[in-house]
């Protein structure tokens, strides 16, 4: 619906932006498609040499790869699930009467806005430390041994810091989506005899449902690429215990300094990632046309 | 001056004809209504003459020069549209200045111009407003200043009141048609109300399916309409179509009268029905009569005709105010 | 129409939230108040360190051992400046989709998504040996241009949402007025959209100000924005815990502040307008 004239316009005013995410997109993955082919190793310049799929078979059969591969869908899993239930018990809290509304929000939001490094560092040295954290002054407190979670329970702990980090964005969301629940429907599920648990369970929840979808989706996302945590407080220790895959690749390569197997590995986590990204994009392209 | 010339102008979108292939001539100074059931391609062919859409094939005149190709700020046009489309962070005066802006036009002039049209306009203490503090036929008024100010070759309006309560509608109604004719600018005016294409056109062009059915005057188009669907679509309300034998009758395929050109009798008439609903205004009464072997007629009567539900009534229609229309809907 | 609610119930939902709220914060004010400790009283028990005496000494010891307002600079400067180079870029291009949609628009945007949504690792080693060997390598302009890239589809997608809830018929009438292209975007629709372009860029600051694989990646000193000098504090000086603290207070002051103003908005950006 428009002119010959600002059709050329909007082509010419689009193209900066689709021309640097072209290059951004295509220039780093097709090297490191290449280098993912290829013996290199940033130690011994000059030795590069084809190897076929010798990479991918070395990445994927090693040990490090399948224990990454679990503790990376243990990370995703645990932190959405705690941060859908979680979210949506404290945006069915946060959406009742009561008073000091604003504020509350202002809390419970806060720790989306803390920089990764921060509170991965706050929470090993403040909280989980096992002589002068918070956890082990309690524990001693109540009379019990303090426990080390980085050290004997390094994955839960992480998965807890990052939970603590996504709470706000799951329970934002959702109570975003529960604020736009018509009020007349409950009034007149009410009115039909609906009890508090039938209207939660028949129209609340269904009415979260798209939220909730999109939550798990975005999160997905960010989660696959949990990175500064793991670094900062475990470095993917003790041995495996705490490597996920975007941990592993950059070990790899730049511990390591093994760039075809971390360029294999780099593959692979767009591999896992795009099976995640095509569901998410059909849901927001669904939206698209509404 | 606004002489504006459509030489077989058609508009495509992808596979699909909006416009098939339309000629219209529109003479300087006229008032000139599009009017149409929605979908008719009468909003369309106003931003093809606006120069908001290219044309498919065809060419369009503006006082003789060609300005198919020209983009809209060339054509020395000026839009009304359906929502205002007012600029929400600028005052009225920013508003109604922001042609003469981009014209470039001395601040001297500029301001001479903004201040005289605020007062035809009667918007001097709304001045320093914005929109979002106006009413809505404030903000049509400002819409109507900011076209005012460019002195343009001719106003296009989009359906401009389609947004307004039925009082204040006829209300700009009125100082629409007068601007017109203080102004004696073109104006071609959008709309799918008949009442307004009536009252306020020199020049009605009944639009359907992107094809013009006919061009005329008010009292043409009522006197004389050229097919069905101008007989069906002017006149409220509406014409009663009659098929059958009964238009038989009258050597048509279709015959047509008007409610108003239909006497009623208790007595004696030609056709005898039942009355079904009336509708009581005041000033006439509407009685919709079941006669057998037609469609219900609608026939307008005294507005103290007193009647009941179930009554039968005769009904005659006046013979020179009778409209024939052949088996290919076109007027005999 | 409002309906009656017993002051009992929204007293017990008042305790429940505010509860719930402080132990979700509870972290951050405890970074907060051991940062006004010194290194002595902030290892001890917690009531003993909260009742012992407040001191700025941290900070001060923060600012001179390790150069502190280096690293806020430059988040500043690389926050800030990617952020305004996206928007540089994506206010023409979301114009040109909001407004002047084609077949292929859709097709656009959801491909600049899913650039948004390629795992960093997967071009880790291109971009390291891309930027070491043009000499990009822990440079400010160097990360500007990598959070430009990885936050441009956002940048896309928040404005074509607040574009898109711009009538259109305004551009047309200012089109009708006279105004050029550049006229319409500079003296139309950016003013029009000042909520949304200004929400924009607060959540891309906030973004690219916490943005901790890459600063961490192609960063190690001069460049070195926050997030950097805060990891510098994993090990050993992690346990200093005061100026920890205090560096970590520091670092994330000014972006909790602008986050609150922004948590409206916040919702919409995040979901690519999923959720409004």
């Amino acid at each position: 619906m428009a002119t010959q004239h600002s059709k050329t316009a909007a082509r010419l005013m689009i193209s900066p932006a689709v021309i640097l995410l072209l290059l951004w997109m295509i220039v780093p993955l097709s090297m490191t498609l290449y280098f993912s082919f290829l013996r290199y190793n940033l130690l011994m310049p000059g030795m590069e040499s084809f190897t076929g799929w010798d990479n991918y078979y070395y990445f994927l059969t090693d040990p490090a790869f399948s224990a990454a591969l679990t503790n990376t869908i243990l990370l995703v899993g645990g932190v959405l699930l705690i941060t859908v239930v979680g979210g949506t018990l404290l945006a069915l809290l946060l959406d009742q009467p009561m008073w000091g509304q604003g504020i509350v929000r202002i809390l419970v939001i806060a720790p989306f806005f803390i920089m990764p490094t921060v509170s991965a560092l706050v929470w090993k040295n403040m909280f989980m430390n096992p002589v002068n954290g918070m956890f082990a002054h309690i524990a001693r407190a109540l009379g019990m041994q303090p426990f080390d979670f980085l050290a004997h329970a390094p994955l839960a702990s992480i998965i807890g810091i990052v939970a603590w980090q996504w709470l706000p964005f799951a329970t934002l969301i959702l109570l975003t989506a529960l604020q736009s629940l018509d009020r007349e429907q409950m009034e007149a599920a009410e009115m039909d005899g609906a009890g508090p648990l039938d209207r939660f369970l028949y129209i609340t929840l269904p009415h979260l449902t798209r939220a909730i979808t999109v939550v798990v989706l975005i999160q997905t996302i960010f989660l696959l690429g949990v990175f500064a945590e793991i670094l900062v407080t475990t470095n993917g220790g003790p041995g495996t215990a705490s490597t996920n895959i975007t941990y592993l690749v950059y070990a790899q390569s730049l511990l390591n300094y093994d760039v075809g197997g971390g360029s294999a590995g780099g593959i692979i986590a767009v591999i896992l990632a795009n099976i995640v990204a095509i569901f998410l994009m059909r849901m927001i392209g669904k939206n698209l046309d509404a | 001056m606004g002489k504006i010339t459509l030489r077989n102008v058609q508009k495509r979108f992808g596979e699909a004809v909006v416009i098939p292939s339309l000629d219209l001539d529109i003479e300087d100074g006229e008032f000139v209504v599009f009017v149409g059931p929605s979908g008719c391609g009468k909003s369309t062919l106003l931003r093809l003459i606006a120069g908001l859409e290219d044309v498919s094939d065809g060419q369009i005149l503006i006082d003789g020069r060609n300005a198919t190709e020209m983009p809209p700020a060339k054509r020395g046009l000026a839009m009304v549209f359906q929502s205002y489309a007012l600029y929400p962070h600028m005052t009225v005066r920013k508003n109604i200045a922001f042609p003469l802006k981009m014209a470039k036009m001395e601040q001297s002039e500029i301001d001479r111009r903004v201040e005289n049209a605020a007062r035809i306009l009667n918007l001097t203490s709304y001045i320093d407003r914005r929109p979002g503090q106006l009413s809505g036929g404030q903000r049509q008024r400002v819409a109507i200043g900011r076209a005012i100010v460019r002195e343009p070759a001719a106003f296009l309006f989009d359906e401009p009141l389609s947004n307004l309560d039925a009082a204040l509608r006829v209300n700009m109604r009125l100082e629409i048609t007068e601007l017109h004719q203080s102004l004696q600018t073109t104006m071609i005016y959008v709309t799918h109300d008949q009442v307004e294409a009536m009252t306020m056109a020199d020049k009605i062009v009944v639009l359907n399916a992107g094809r013009i059915e006919q061009v005329g005057s008010p009292l043409t188009l009522y006197r004389n309409p050229a097919n069905l669907f101008v007989a069906g679509f002017i006149g409220s309300p509406k014409m009663n179509l009659i098929e059958g034998p009964e238009a038989a009758k009258f050597g048509a395929t279709t015959m047509g009268v008007r409610p108003e050109h239909i006497d009623i009798s208790r007595e004696s008439g030609l056709w005898q029905g039942e009355v079904g609903v009336s509708e009581h205004l005041g000033s006439d009464t509407f009685l919709h009569v079941h006669v057998a072997g037609m469609p219900t007629l609608t026939v307008r009567a005294g507005g103290e005709y007193g009647v009941h539900h179930g009554d039968k009534v005769w009904l005659t229609p006046q013979a020179d105010k009778i409209h024939r229309f052949g088996p290919d809907g076109r007027a005999l | 129409m409002s309906r009656r609610i017993t002051a009992r119930r929204t007293l017990i939902v008042t305790l429940a939230a505010w509860t719930v709220g402080l132990l979700i914060f509870f972290p951050i004010l405890w970074t907060v108040l051991m940062s006004f400790k010194t290194e002595g009283d902030a290892i001890k028990a917690p009531f003993a360190m909260l009742f012992s005496d407040w001191t700025l000494i941290s900070y001060e010891q923060v600012q001179t051992r390790s150069n502190y307002s280096r690293h806020f600079m430059n988040s500043v400067v690389i926050s800030l400046g990617s952020t305004l180079l996206a928007l540089a870029i994506a206010i023409p291009a979301a114009w040109a989709m909001a407004f002047v949609p084609g077949r292929r628009t859709k097709d656009v945007l959801m491909w600049m998504l899913s650039t948004k949504m390629m795992p960093a690792v997967g071009v880790l080693i291109p971009i390291y040996l891309i930027f070491r060997d043009t000499g990009l390598l822990d440079t400010r302009i160097g990360l500007v241009i990598v959070l430009t890239l990885i936050n441009l589809p956002i940048v896309v997608w928040m404005l074509y949402t607040y574009f898109k809830e711009i009538p259109g018929e305004i551009l047309e009438a200012a089109r009708m007025d006279g105004a050029t292209l550049g006229s319409e975007i500079l003296y139309v629709l950016t003013p029009m959209a000042v909520p949304g372009i200004a929400s924009t860029l607060l959540l891309n600051v906030i973004l690219a100000w916490n943005e901790a694989f890459w600063t961490l990646q192609l960063t190690t000193s001069r460049a070195a924005p926050l997030t950097q000098f805060i990891a510098s504090y994993s090990s050993p000086e992690g346990l200093f815990y005061a100026k920890l603290s205090a560096a970590s207070t520091m670092a994330i002051a000014p972006i909790l502040i602008l986050g609150w103003f922004s948590q409206k908005q916040l919702v919409r950006g995040l979901t690519f307008g999923a959720v409004k």
